[in-house]
């Protein structure tokens, strides 16, 4: 996961993201589009990066995209929702 | 629609809301917008503050809430709202600064509930868990490698924190006064394989037993004396006692409000001590209670994630003046991450008078349990078997006979196991 320790830094405003777990099925769709900011643990747990670097957008929309379920929200403020 | 002028206050800057605050700007609500919140941050996640903040895979600052709200909303952030004066529809805040409404969204949660002797809850190593700032304490108090961790209270959140815990190396002692882990939500039965699995986590699981009382030696928590007289050393002690609702705020306003919850009607607005719906203000999420229609409009306040979310939505489209077709009545559904151990359930398990498996074999680790009541499915529980929840929360949804007959895809020759659930 690359989450910076203190997201306070210089750096362009970087992307919110949040999955509703309730609807996430463990497909892995989305891992396989951005392995750096999901992964699934054990059988079905996802794990992923609430606050990917803006430059990371496109790997992040390609797993929003892919989600079968559409459980998979992004914000960016870089660029609007 | 009602004219724009009109000034939309929600109090509580929680998931339920976010989605509120942008629900009704999606139904065309225009007028000045307030969002006004206890906590000095915008609302964030908070399901992931038990899990991987605390296993320091990301910050707990890391959490803010995706949202699609504009420039066109002002935050009043890290000022608690005190006081509801209805009659002159205005917020009071402890400063005497005031915040006029003409339509009100109540959304202020809930908090943890914090350990009974106040001075034994204040000794440093002590910790409960509700936000962000808590979540990057008790990190920072696991990342300093503690001897032991001590869980009170084998709920949801205690359960999650154990688990964590031995992910972590951490040697682990969790508490509950209950016969298994999570009984009260899930019953015995499933509670015991879910005690199996945390025990072969290696949680050193204490069920049936309480604690009396928390040791302290220069204001530092050392051990926890049971009540049996067994003593726990440890430097860290998580109070998981479950949840008391934010409600003190509405003391005095008129409205139906308990520390169980503020009460409205199926539509959604919230109700006055005579029963008597108040059309300008509706409340979701964790702090609203409300007559649920799958449950034969028995009053529910609900604790997760999705429910704040849906409710949020609902409560926001009503404030922005849609007219809902039918009460609100999604099916409640919640997870839960046991370390890398996903629990998730559609329905609510109250009343249950038999637990049926029908799908995977509990002692196998990955499950469906359907529970029943007077022949009815009224709740399914899935552990690692997510994928076949959907279809059993159909079933829920639309009240299917239990037990239910030719689920068991997996074993189609073999009979379905039913249970009592075990509820205390
Ligand atoms: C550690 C943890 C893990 C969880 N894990 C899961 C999970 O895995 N799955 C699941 O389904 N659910 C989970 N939940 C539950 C889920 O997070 C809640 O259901 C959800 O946050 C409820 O949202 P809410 O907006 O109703 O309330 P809250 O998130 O509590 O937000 C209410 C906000 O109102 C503010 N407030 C309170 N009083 C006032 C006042 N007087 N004036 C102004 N503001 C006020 C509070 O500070 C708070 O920020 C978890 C909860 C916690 C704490
Ligand atoms: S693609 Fe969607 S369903 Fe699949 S693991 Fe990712 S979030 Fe979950």
């Amino acid at each position: 996961m690359s989450v910076p320790a203190d997201a306070s830094s210089g750096s362009p405003p970087g992307l919110r993201v949040s999955v509703d777990l309730n609807l996430c099925q463990a497909y892995a769709q989305c891992c396989y589009a951005a392995p750096r900011h999901f992964r699934i643990e054990g059988h079905e747990a996802l794990i992923y990066d609430p606050a990917p670097a803006a430059q990371d957008r496109a790997e992040i929309e390609r797993a929003r995209v892919a989600c079968p379920v559409q459980a998979i929200r992004v914000e960016d403020p870089g660029r609007g929702t | 629609m009602a004219p724009s002028s009109d000034r939309a206050v929600v109090v509580g800057a929680g998931l339920a809301a976010l989605r509120g605050a942008e629900a009704m700007r999606e139904a065309g609500f225009s007028g000045p917008l307030t969002i006004v919140g206890a906590e000095p941050y915008r609302p964030y996640d908070r399901p992931p503050l038990s899990k991987h903040v605390l296993a320091g895979e990301i910050p707990a600052g890391a959490t803010t809430l995706p949202s699609n709200l504009g420039a066109d909303v002002e935050w009043q952030l890290g000022s608690p709202i005190a006081r509801l004066d209805r009659t002159s529809r205005t917020l009071h805040r402890a400063d005497g600064s005031t915040l006029p409404y003409d339509r009100l969204l109540i959304a202020t949660g809930t908090r943890a509930r914090p350990w009974p002797n106040p001075h034994e809850g204040r000794l440093s190593g002590v910790f409960t868990l509700r936000g962000r700032d808590d979540a990057a304490a008790l990190r920072a108090a696991l990342a300093a490698g503690p001897r032991r961790v001590l869980v009170i209270g084998a709920g949801f959140i205690g359960c999650e924190v154990a688990s964590l815990c031995r992910q972590l190396g951490l040697p682990a002692t969790l508490v509950e006064p209950g016969p298994t882990p999570l009984g009260r939500v899930l019953g015995s039965a499933v509670g015991a394989f879910i005690g199996a699995m945390l025990t072969g986590r290696g949680v050193d699981l204490r069920s049936g037993s309480e604690v009396e009382w928390l040791e302290g030696e220069g204001g530092r928590f050392v051990r926890a004396h049971l009540t049996d007289g067994t003593r726990i050393d440890a430097d860290v002690a998580v109070i998981a006692l479950g949840a008391v609702r934010n409600t003190e705020w509405l003391d005095g306003s008129g409205l139906s409000a308990d520390p169980g919850g503020v009460d409205c009607d199926a539509t959604g607005f919230v109700l006055d001590t005579e029963g008597q719906p108040d059309p300008c203000i509706a409340a979701a999420g964790d702090v609203a209670r409300f007559p649920h229609p799958l449950y034969g409009g028995r009053r529910v306040a609900l604790e997760h994630w999705s429910h704040a979310a849906m409710q949020g939505i609902h409560a926001g489209q009503l404030l922005a003046g849609a007219k809902p077709e039918s009460p609100y009545a999604a099916l409640p559904t919640f997870w839960s991450t046991q370390g890398d151990v996903v629990v998730k359930s559609a329905g609510l398990t109250e009343g249950a008078d038999a637990v049926a498996f029908t799908q995977g074999e509990p002692g196998s680790g990955r499950f469906i349990a359907v529970y029943g009541r007077a022949g009815r499915c009224i709740a399914a529980v899935s552990v690692d078997s997510a994928r076949w929840l959907p279809a059993h929360a159909e079933m829920v949804a639309a009240g299917a006979p239990f037990p239910p007959q030719g689920t068991a895809a997996d074993r189609p020759s073999k009979g379905i196991m039913v249970l009592a659930p075990g509820f205390p």
